[in-house]
């Protein structure tokens, strides 16, 4: 007995949905992954059978919002990978900081963690004031939450942690109101952001700029769809600008890799 | 019944472990053969900040080539491939490999269930999966699966284990079509070779 929850082909057949239905085009991402999201989520609002799992997801626009949601992954932490942030702090920013904008992409931010953590060094290294973070992500529903700034307080002595192994100097508290069991985020580090929906697959261009950091979301995409993506943010830096990848992502093998430089052992590359 | 376990063809093996399992991986790699005709993959529980010394320490007990998993790798015969710290590791159709940074399962990623279903999945009757010592049931599920799909499934003797719990679990709640002292382990694997 094999118990496939959902098949190989009804993923396909769901994904298919999506497209014609919503205009969310999910075909290019890594099958392994986006089926396990997809047979969680069925498991998880305990449906019984496939057809009325579909029918929901292609007519109920309520509950298509919750299946964006939670077939997209929307896991992430404030100073993820501290070494990354103490680069930034380091070389990244301060050599941005010679300019006299800074316009930062943050691409994929799903709840906003990245964002804020940046806008806190950005802060610190007094260049807050003169920068603009774009933060967008597929989902209107992560960036509604991203917007506010409100994180669980249970995750705030792990993110302090990261914080200062990251090369922080204040004190982490000093960023945020702890209220029952959230923590709000002071609102003059969300004052220079500004979140939009914006697709990677189907999305083109938007802006130029300095540093665009998207971490841990090309992983989710198939091989050509992350050099479709590279082409995108190539299009969108410029010359001496920096791109931040996720740890276990690379530019390898991207035709246009030659002309990046990496900075150092982080998965951060400038534009020659 | 060790005959009958291996006539299949074996196409991965997936080895998962916890806690006492480092001590295993270490007893087992230094005897595997230089002939093993098919990937292995690790998927063990570790803190973050350890990323790659697994992968140094067991390339020093072998010549099999060891790698950090990356994304997109594709599964070789003959390699080893050691899933990174804080992400789960799944298996493609095409035989390469994904990671994937969603919630822990089990309060582990990479979590053992999420490597033993998705290589289930792919390889099927084909696949090998060996769960050692630990103290938490992660890989427990994922060994249902993999029964299901009729793959073979081993456990680590929890006399054998540092912490039984891990294995002990699985024999509660799968039927295994081997129990392996550790000292066992390695020459089971040299015998999955066709």
């Amino acid at each position: 007995m094999i118990d496939d929850v959902i098949t190989s082909e009804q993923v396909e057949i769901l994904l298919n949905d999506v497209l014609e239905v919503h205009g969310y085009d999910f075909l290019e991402y890594s099958h392994a992954s986006i089926k396990r999201r997809i047979t969680r989520l069925f498991a998880f609002d305990k449906f019984v059978s496939f057809a009325e799992f579909r029918y929901l997801i292609k007519s109920d626009k309520q509950y298509f919002k919750r299946f964006l949601e939670e077939i997209t992954v929307n896991v992430t932490e404030m100073f993820r990978d501290p070494s990354f942030y103490k680069a930034l702090r380091d070389d990244v920013l301060p050599t941005l900081g010679t300019y006299p904008f800074i316009r930062i992409w943050v691409a994929g931010c799903s709840t906003g963690e990245e964002a804020f953590s940046l806008a806190i060094v950005l802060k610190e290294l007094n260049l807050l004031h003169k920068s603009l973070i774009y933060a967008t992500d597929i989902n209107p529903l992560v960036l509604e939450k991203a917007k506010k700034g409100i994180f669980p307080l249970s995750y705030l002595k792990g993110y302090s942690e990261n914080y200062l192994q990251s090369g922080g100097t204040k004190e982490f508290s000093s960023y945020y109101i702890a209220n029952y069991s959230l923590a709000k985020f002071d609102e003059n580090l969300s004052e220079k952001m500004i979140f939009s929906t914006h697709n990677l697959v189907s999305d083109h261009s938007f802006n130029e700029f300095q540093l665009i950091l998207c971490r841990n979301v090309l992983i989710y995409f198939d091989k050509d769809l992350q050099y479709k993506v590279f082409n995108l943010f190539d299009c969108s830096i410029e010359k001496l600008g920096y791109l931040a990848l996720g740890s276990k992502e690379s530019l390898d093998f991207w035709e246009k890799a030659k002309e990046y430089k990496r900075i150092k052992t982080e998965k951060i590359w400038r534009k020659l | 019944m060790a005959e009958t376990v291996n006539q299949k063809e074996c196409e991965a093996l997936v080895i998962g472990g916890s806690a006492g399992s480092l001590d295993v991986l270490l007893e087992v790699f230094p005897k595997l053969s230089p002939k093993i005709n098919f990937p292995i993959i690790i998927v063990t529980h570790r803190k973050a900040s350890h990323e790659s010394l697994l992968t140094y320490l067991l390339q020093s007990k072998t010549t099999l080539k060891v790698n950090d998993a990356e994304e997109k790798q594709s599964l070789n015969k003959g390699n080893v491939y050691i899933a990174p710290a804080d992400y789960h590791l799944l298996v493609e159709k095409n035989r390469t490999l994904s990671l994937d940074y969603s919630e822990k399962v089990n309060y582990s990623r990479p979590s053992i269930d999420v490597t033993f279903q998705s290589a289930a999945e792919i390889f099927k009757q084909n696949l090998v999966c060996i769960l050692l010592s630990g103290s938490n049931a992660d890989g427990v599920e994922g060994l249902k699966i993999v029964n299901n799909y009729g793959g073979r499934v081993v456990v680590q003797d929890p006399k054998s284990a540092v912490m039984p719990y891990m294995p002990q679990q699985a024999i509660s709640f799968v039927k295994p079509h081997l129990v392996l002292h550790s000292v066992e382990i390695a020459d089971f694997i040299n015998k999955l070779i066709i």
